[in-house]
């Protein structure tokens, strides 16, 4: 049954751009278009950057996640579309999160975004709720959208997205037009719910899906009780953006296309493994988060290696979550037979595995069982759980129940000891069921260490210490204990823990390229920049740096990759007409970035206390820690801190290392907050603001209250 | 199959190939626009063609790159949506980018260009 329709005139890109954006509310059924003005482009850019400003414009401080007024906004950006490009296909998603009650932003792939922009918007605007299930649908050649009840009975997605791309395609050619955006049952019942971005494999003959995972984006979508959205769009072409400069970007396309053709084996093989190719490598530099991020490697860590992987998943040929991406990271299990769950013994396609996947639900977890990491990820995907999120909190409630925090009791049976497979994959079942233990662990990190502390007694000092959130967010799969600078690159970023602001692991640890702390900070200043344009623009960060060419060592900036970075200022001026070089590319994240922290500071949050970061991430919170990695922390009490540890009990040991940690990444944050222009407490200065001509009123407003 | 093939020591590069190809494609004379490309170098020209391997047809998103009855490998322009993979994928660096079109080019083994070829550089080979 249709609820409502709404007609419009279908438009042209003009240079990356429709210059209007779509607007539901579900709480009344409008549908309306609204101008996207120069004002938003000249400062916001598009992508994250209109996302931010649509939800700064529905929200007050008081809102909440579960508030009608909160919004998801989904947008591509300026570049966003191409074809030639590798990863130019990106959508952004950001909403009020359940689980930082902050704006949160996250890069997925798939064909919404750009059938949404070739339909003839720059974003859509979701509000409102619903008070039965609805499907919107928007057809792009007709200039249609819809809102209609849902029929659907189907709870989880990669049967949502299936059932909905054979009813909208008109046969199985037009399938690769029809994208489809939903998430699973399990988003009815935990804030960790993801969303689930659909394209067509016309090779597989089958839908794929790509997430959206954090910071509970799925468990707002059901909460306006969406059960769907579909785009559908007919003719995609490469030049549908109408560049002012078509040749640049099929030039600049073609040199990348080439790069990876001849490069890619030697390099990162992410056409062959896609991302999980580093498990072993963070394995062997003790990086890979083991046992809740005790450890950074294990003994079994060959069971989950990239080529144990590799020989389930790569089946045929490599893919791309859009057209034209020859990096083509997308993998997919094809074949998969559950052992589990309420599709035990189907044949399904697990979309992945990532390499954060196997790292937490792999490593993190104790399961070091190959299948046992598709199962779950399979699960996660399809029940529209953040896989991220599920790995750090499970592996949290592990340490729980290993130190008596937990009982069989208290998780109504579940043994969820570290590596038992079984148990972790129950407790996902009643996540999507809305029962049992699962309910409460569904709830994430945060809101657990105050039930575990509360109700059942537990130590504070030592839940907070081993309890991988910040900011509300569950830490991504990094362990960042010997590395300053990514322990900066978790805390200090805006949306919470998650590493695609600033990935330093190997420059500072590794490589030791940024050693004092100017550097750290400069880094810590450069990269969360650099990284926040491809949110920008729609842009997928990996073709940036796991491909590089091939004289890249020999140039004065290796890390930057600077012949990457000049192909993205080409794609930017080529789309847009414009001239910028690579100083105001910065310039243009900047903006963004600095206004992201200050709706942080508007909703409550976004000061310096709220950048700590829990020990685990810094340094040994345990005796079995420091004595699993005793000399290297005993040389360094005695080499930075001329202790003489043959003299010191392991507590005291353990004591003086913490107290030097925690003051160099108090340090560290006085460095790097001070390069951004801010205070010392966080909060970006007006000079700063005018240096951006982001000195908008209603910014000042909510600043001057804090300097 | 009829595949184009070279012989760059007879090449004597004056490019008749090149412009009868764009001109059959594209009705102009323009060596940018030809499916096939000879280069000066110091020693004897570079000849860039089609060898029909196939290994596009692997790499296109779309199924756009398909053999026809001859077995020659062709690119349906409609379904092609642009994204030059082929191009940057070729062995041969023989699937061409134009700025005046949107899709790729390619040698369909016509064989003309070989009726213009003074030396028997350029030459169709039964494979
Ligand atoms: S690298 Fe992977 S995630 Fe990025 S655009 Fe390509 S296929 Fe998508
Ligand atoms: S264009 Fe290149 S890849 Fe395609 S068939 Fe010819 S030589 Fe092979
Ligand atoms: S340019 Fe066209 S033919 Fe070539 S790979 Fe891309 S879609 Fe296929």
């Amino acid at each position: 049954m249709i609820l409502k329709e709404y007609k419009y005139e279908l438009g042209k890109i003009e240079r990356g751009y429709n210059n209007r954006s779509l607007y539901i509310n579900l709480s009344d059924n409008t549908i309306k278009e609204k101008e996207v003005t120069q004002f938003m482009k000249d400062k916001f850019i598009g992508g994250k950057g209109f996302g931010l400003w649509y939800l700064w414009n529905a929200v007050t401080p008081e809102t909440k996640w579960n508030d009608p007024e909160n919004e998801i906004v989904i947008a591509h950006g300026p570049i966003a579309g191409i074809t030639q490009y590798p990863g130019s296909g990106k959508s952004l998603v950001v909403t009020l999160s359940p689980l930082t009650h902050m704006p949160m932003d996250s890069n997925v792939g798939g064909y919404f975004g750009p059938y949404l922009k070739f339909s003839g918007f720059d974003a859509l605007e979701l509000q409102g709720k619903a008070e039965k299930d609805v499907i919107i649908f928007i057809d792009g050649n007709k200039g249609i959208v819809q809102i209609m009840e849902s029929d659907i009975e189907e709870k989880d997605s990669h049967l949502i997205a299936e059932i909905l791309t054979e009813r909208f395609a008109k046969d199985e050619e037009d399938k690769k037009n029809v994208s489809v955006v939903s998430t699973g049952s399990a988003a009815d019942h935990t804030l960790v719910g993801l969303l689930n971005f659909s394209f067509y494999d016309i090779r597989r003959k089958a839908v794929r899906l790509k997430q959206a995972g954090r910071g509970g984006i799925g468990t707002v979508f059901r909460d306006k009780k969406i059960k769907a959205l579909v785009v559908r769009f007919e003719g995609t072409k490469g030049n549908l953006n109408n560049a002012a400069d078509q040749g640049k970007i099929n030039r600049t396309g073609i040199k990348l296309h080439r790069e990876i053709c001849l490069l890619d084996d030697k390099q990162n093989r992410m056409r062959k493994i896609g991302t999980a190719n580093i498990i072993e490598i963070m394995d062997q530099y003790d990086l890979l988060p083991t046992h809740n991020y005790k450890f950074g490697s294990h003994k079994d860590t060959y069971k989950i290696s990239s080529d144990k992987f590799q020989a389930r998943v790569t089946q045929g040929l490599p893919d791309g979550c859009w057209y034209g991406c020859s990096l083509s990271c997308a993998k997919a299990a094809d074949d998969f037979i559950p052992q589990t769950g309420p599709y035990k013994g189907q044949k399904v396609i697990v979309d992945g595995p990532e390499y954060e996947n196997a790292a937490g639900l792999g490593s993190n977890i104790g399961v070091f069982d190959r299948d046992g990491v598709l199962e779950l990820n399979f699960y996660c995907d399809t029940y529209g759980v953040d896989t991220i999120s599920f790995g750090t909190l499970t592996a949290f409630i592990m340490e729980c129940y290993e130190n008596g925090i937990l009982d069989k009791e208290k998780t109504g049976g579940l043994e969820l000891y570290f590596g038992n497979k079984e148990a972790a994959l129950e407790l996902l079942h009643q996540m999507a069921r809305g029962e049992g233990f699962g309910k409460i662990a569904g709830l994430g990190i945060r809101r657990m260490k105050e039930i575990f502390i509360k109700e059942y007694g537990a130590d504070p000092d030592f839940v907070n210490d081993i309890g991988m959130e910040q900011k509300g967010l569950e830490f991504s799969e990094y362990l960042c204990k010997e590395s300053l600078a990514q322990q900066g690159g978790y805390g200090l970023t805006n949306k919470g823990p998650q590493h695609d602001e600033a990935w330093l692991i190997f420059m500072d640890m590794v490589n030791n390229q940024i050693p004092t702390f100017e550097d750290k900070a400069e880094a810590l200043h450069y990269f969360p920049m650099f990284r926040t344009w491809f949110g920008l623009m729609g842009l997928c960060k990996l073709p940036w740096n796991d491909i590089v060419p091939e004289n890249n060592k020999y140039t004065d900036e290796p890390a930057k990759i600077p012949e990457h970075v000049q192909n993205y200022v080409d794609l930017y001026n080529g789309i847009t007409g414009k001239n910028i070089d690579k100083h105001e590319l910065i310039r243009q994240s900047e903006r963004v970035y600095n206004f992201q922290r200050i709706f942080n500071i508007r909703m409550g949050y976004g000061k310096r206390i709220h950048d700590k970061i829990p020990y685990r991430a810094m340094g040994p919170v345990t005796e079995e820690e420091y004595l699993s990695r005793q000399e290297r922390y005993d040389k360094q009490l005695k080499e930075l801190l001329g202790l003489d540890p043959e003299n010191m009990t392991t507590q005291e040991k353990m004591a003086a290392l913490r107290k030097y940690r925690e003051e160099q990444y108090e340090k560290l944050t006085d460095a790097v907050y001070a390069r951004r222009g801010w205070t010392k407490d966080g909060v970006p200065t007006i000079e700063k603001l005018k240096e951006l001509g982001m000195d908008i009123p209603e910014l000042i407003e909510v600043v001057k209250k804090h300097l | 199959m009829k595949v184009l093939k070279k012989n760059p020591e007879k090449c004597i590069a004056c490019h008749a190939c090149e412009e009868t190809c764009s001109k059959l494609y594209f009705k102009e004379e323009n060596r940018e626009k030809a499916c096939l490309r000879i280069k000066e170098t110091d020693s004897y020209p570079e000849i860039t063609t089609c060898t029909q391997c196939g290994v596009c047809i692997d790499i296109c998103p779309v199924v756009a790159l398909s053999r026809d009855k001859r077995g020659i490998v062709r690119v349906e322009k409609k379904k092609c949506v642009g994204c030059f993979m082929c191009v940057g994928f070729c062995p041969e660096q023989a699937m061409f980018m134009h700025d005046d079109y949107i899709e790729p080019f390619k040698c369909v083994s016509c064989g003309q260009c070989v009726k213009v070829c003074p030396t028997g550089a350029i030459y169709m080979s039964e494979e």
